[in-house]
């Protein structure tokens, strides 16, 4: 078990968190017809679409409240208002997602009991699904922001089940932050080949899979549907990916009757054996064939790459779900996991990160590890490549965000196939830092033999 | 908000040196110059966003920013000012403001142990200290802590008040600039002063453009001593009052720390532009002709317009090989951030057609010349709703969109070609080489196949429209 470390330094250098409004708004982007608005200063927005932009290659349809000083003294309630009519008038949404921010939370606002008054008063918005999730940017990071906004969803939208329906062979999955387009594809091809129906809440392969729509559509042109989420009573079984969906999968449970399933990650063997055992209990049906050889692929690639893996010192940092699964993940092939540096300390899962220790903190944190001790791979966003440059040490870069390469939405670490790719992306990087040996390498490592010997003996002699 | 940054906007708002100001009465001027925001309809940064733009080029010192998370955690690393020297800039530094700092109001001594922490580990010539808005709001006087933690520690602390809520990122580069002008400019002597002696106000270096314009100056012995802030070191900026001249590009983003430098030790200013051939020529002449005024040899003048000559002739002469293939393209230019008019004038110079450009930042004088150069205002435009510039690309009313980042997803999707022409870019546009870079680029864009290739019917919809076809024969029989 990690010993989980909190460090008390005051400045935080190289940030590995990105907060939590942003995280609300990722996951309001995977509902069809939706448009995030973020209940903050035009900043709070514009950071937000920025990065989100550049980690997607999509236009994205995010707004602000546009909080100025008046607003700051007087109450967000006026702005809040103003800007659901707009939105509504302009871009025409089946569903707005609001967040809030630090600035309007630091305020301490009944911001739940102002919408609730907007939506009295104003018959135009009651086409429009509107829900609220409080994310201020003090609490949590992307984990946190993500679930509370799910939970806000299911909360709002999600009828209680009739009796008289009838029985729907659905199964309700709840990705995490971390779960690209690709991964989702898996998940729900997965799912079909078992006879079942998947409802994914959130689905961003419907809106953030990089597409050319035809026309020009202001809001998310995919997603799941309102309808859909409505519906979500009627499943047989919810299937939780990570640690933080543990909440909004207890709240439909709780709301609906139908019982969920929480499954830490769906990287590596083990995780993904979980998951179609789960599916195979749930459908009663037997493993599809295709599945059965995706499964003895995976077990090829695991061979084959073991030897890139075995011993090597791995620096991992991530949000809390992201780094137990990717190092759950390592050390299953061998890896030592030398650094691991968590986002936030708002998971019980840290504990079970196989590391000595788990540090909460930032980059900085990471790369000061990684150089203690002699890390041969870093593993964390695309933040990371300043560390991998000093450090001369490569980076896989994963998690949120990636903008400095293409493709990251495609890129599937979820299931049998998605692992197989990942232990060749890993060991690709591994085979690239290969190099041809010179007589000096054995040289330097003879006088490193030498001098163990000499400290030996002197501290025999002690 | 405190009275003191109420004071601080109110006095950045009345600019005497800015010509839309002066065009106001007094009591348009005492509103100040920010556009209400609409909330649902907003686009852009805020003031902290805007001043980090200005100040965080600034290669050698630490940016601190003092706030929750999201304002350093959702933005650092951004962007892409290129520096010679020192990378600490690209470093992101917050507090990173926790519930209990806010509760118990420990937003102070968190940010002052902050500091201690950064100088501890980096041992910087300035720390910069940037207010947000939730410190701003439980009143955490940075001005207190970074006078404080200048005299404790000895290194000098720079408050920038700029908490986002108070305006725009345009905003946000004049406050970045009064905290320069305040704190910074002028709290060094220069070690060496030679007469010919400049600044570039509002050029930020970005893709290292800057490096392909300085050494046009240091052939005609013009030394750069600050260049503020792309590529500067703290102590040129600390030292640049001594110069003979304030070349402020970027139209009026440091327009305030021009004029008071004027005002407080008679620094000459005048605003240029280094984007476009004729707009880098026009520039250098200036230069010198000020130089010269201030006691420069005059032989500046001549030696400038040789300079001007040869470069001028190499540039169009590595142009002209990509006339044939541009000659007669339609191009949709809209843009705020690289002056519009000298864009305008290099791609006609090549025989394209502007179909439409955008003035939304222009003054009226950029207006005026625009109007000169296409004959007529009716190709000006204010903003395009992206709905409609999607369906302007799709009908083919453009050949190719000049933009920003904002829009580059408006015209991809409508299979046009599109280029980067604002801050994110990774291509230097600047001087007499970055237009034959822009032009080469155009170029490449343009004639790319990948263009006819995703305009290609997909399978189905040949059979589908075959299919219709003969549906339509079988019907007509």
């Amino acid at each position: 078990m990690a010993e989980i470390i909190h460090t008390r330094k005051s400045l935080t250098t190289n940030p590995l968190k990105c907060s939590a409004p942003l995280g609300a708004a990722l996951a309001y982007l995977g509902i069809a017809g939706s448009v995030p608005l973020l209940h903050g200063a035009q900043g709070c927005t514009s950071f937000a679409l920025v990065l989100t932009v550049r980690h997607a290659r999509e236009a994205i349809p995010l707004q602000t409240t546009a909080i100025d000083e008046v607003a700051t003294i007087m109450g967000g309630a006026e702005n809040l208002e103003e800007a659901l009519l707009n939105l509504t008038k302009r871009m025409k949404p089946r569903f707005i997602g609001v967040a809030t921010t630090a600035l309007v939370e630091t305020r301490g606002e009944d911001i739940a009991g102002d919408l609730k008054l907007i939506l009295e008063r104003r018959p135009e918005l009651k086409d429009v699904r509107i829900v609220l999730a409080k994310t201020p940017d003090f609490d949590g990071a992307l984990e946190d922001g993500w679930s509370k906004a799910v939970t806000a969803i299911i909360d709002s939208l999600v009828e209680p089940p009739v009796a008289a329906v009838p029985l729907y062979q659905q199964v309700n999955i709840l990705p995490g932050v971390h779960q690209t387009a690709a991964d989702i594809e898996w998940i729900v091809e997965t799912v079909e080949s078992f006879g079942l129906v998947p409802v994914v809440l959130p689905d961003i392969s419907g809106s953030l899979d990089g597409t050319v729509p035809g026309d020009y559509i202001p809001t998310t042109y995919g997603g799941t549907s309102v309808e859909a989420i409505a519906r979500m009573g009627r499943a047989l079984h919810t299937v939780a990916i990570g640690e933080h969906m543990r909440a909004p999968a207890e709240l439909l449970a709780a709301k609906t009757g139908v019982p969920c399933t929480v499954l830490p990650t769906l990287t590596g063997l083990g995780p993904s054996d979980e998951f179609v055992a789960l599916l195979t209990e749930i459908s009663g049906r037997p493993a599809p064939s295709r599945l059965r050889r995706q499964r003895s692929q995976l077990l090829d690639a695991m061979l084959d790459g073991h030897f890139y893996f075995g011993g090597k010192r791995v620096a991992i940092a991530a949000d809390p779900d992201l780094l137990t699964g990717l190092a759950g993940f390592f050390a299953s092939m061998g890896a030592d996991i030398v650094t691991a540096v968590a986002s936030t300390a708002n998971s019980p899962v840290l504990a079970d990160v196989p590391a000595a220790r788990v540090v909460v903190g930032d980059l900085q944190d990471m790369e000061d590890s990684a150089a203690a001790s002699d890390a041969e791979l870093l593993v964390t966003h695309c933040h990371g490549r300043q560390a991998s440059e000093r450090l001369g040490v490569p980076l896989l870069r994963i998690g949120y965000p990636v903008f400095d390469r293409l493709g990251h939405t495609h890129r599937c670490t979820a299931g049998y196939r998605g692992t197989r790719n990942l232990i060749f992306e890993v060991a690709n990087i591994v085979l690239g830092e290969l190099h041809e040996h010179t007589p000096d390498e054995f040289a330097h490592a003879k006088s490193i033999v030498e001098e163990t010997r000499h400290a030996g003996a002197t501290s025999a002699t002690c | 908000m405190s009275e003191a940054l109420k004071a601080r906007i109110a006095d950045v708002f009345n600019e005497p040196s800015c010509d839309k100001n002066q065009a106001k009465d007094a009591t348009e001027r005492k509103k100040g110059c920010s556009k209400p925001l609409v909330p649902g309809a907003a686009a852009g940064g805020c003031a902290f966003d805007g001043a980090m733009i200005a100040l965080q080029p600034l290669t050698d010192v630490v940016h601190l920013v003092h706030g929750p998370l999201a304002c350093a955690g959702n933005g650092w690393d951004g962007r892409h000012s290129a520096s010679s020297g020192s990378r600490l800039f690209r470093t992101g530094f917050t507090t990173d403001m926790s519930e209990m700092d806010i509760v118990m109001g420990n937003g102070e001594k968190r940010l002052y142990r902050a500091i201690r922490e950064a100088i501890a580990r980096h041992n910087p010539p300035a720390v910069f200290v940037y207010a947000t808005c939730v410190p701003a709001i439980i009143g955490d006087d940075i001005d207190a802590v970074c006078k404080h933690a200048t005299e404790k520690l000895g290194t000098p602390c720079i408050p920038i008040n700029a908490p986002g809520f108070a305006g725009s990122k345009n905003l946000g580069n004049k406050l970045g600039g009064e905290a320069l002008f305040e704190h910074v400019i002028g709290t060094i002597e220069p070690e060496v002063v030679t007469g010919a002696d400049i600044n570039v106000l509002g050029e930020y270096n970005l893709s290292g453009e800057f490096w392909q314009v300085r050494p046009l100056l240091d052939r005609l012995g013009i030394r750069v001593h600050a260049c503020i802030t792309g590529d500067a070191k703290y102590r040129d900026v600390a030292s640049c009052h001594r110069v003979g001249l304030n070349m402020m590009v970027c139209s009026t983003a440091l327009i305030n720390v021009a004029r008071k430098m004027q005002e407080k030790y008679g620094v000459p200013y005048f605003e240029g532009s280094f984007y476009g051939i004729g707009d880098t020529s026009e520039s250098l002449r200036m230069i010198a002709r000020i130089l010269v005024r201030r006691g420069v040899d005059a032989s500046l003048i001549d030696r400038t317009e040789a300079l001007i000559a040869t470069e001028e002739a190499r540039a169009w002469a590595r142009i002209e090989p990509y006339r044939a293939a541009l000659q007669g393209k339609k191009v949709l230019l809209y843009t705020g951030g690289v002056k519009s008019w000298s864009i305008v004038a290099a791609l006609q110079e090549i025989g394209m057609e502007i179909v439409r450009t955008s003035v939304r930042k222009s003054t009226d004088e950029d207006k005026d010349r625009i109007k000169v150069l296409m004959g007529t205002d009716a190709h000006m435009v204010n903003t395009i709703p992206p709905r409609e510039m999607y369906a302007m690309l799709k009908r083919g009313d453009a050949d190719i969109m000049l933009s920003g980042g904002r829009s580059q997803f408006t015209a991809l999707k409508a299979k046009t070609p599109w280029l980067d022409i604002n801050q994110e870019r990774h291509v230097a546009y600047a001087g007499y080489d970055g237009m034959v870079t822009l032009v080469a680029e155009l170029h490449r864009s343009l004639t790319n196949p990948v263009w006819q290739e995703l305009r290609r019917p997909a399978p189905w919809e040949v059979t589908d429209r075959e299919a219709e076809r003969t549906a339509l024969l079988e019907s007509a029989c």
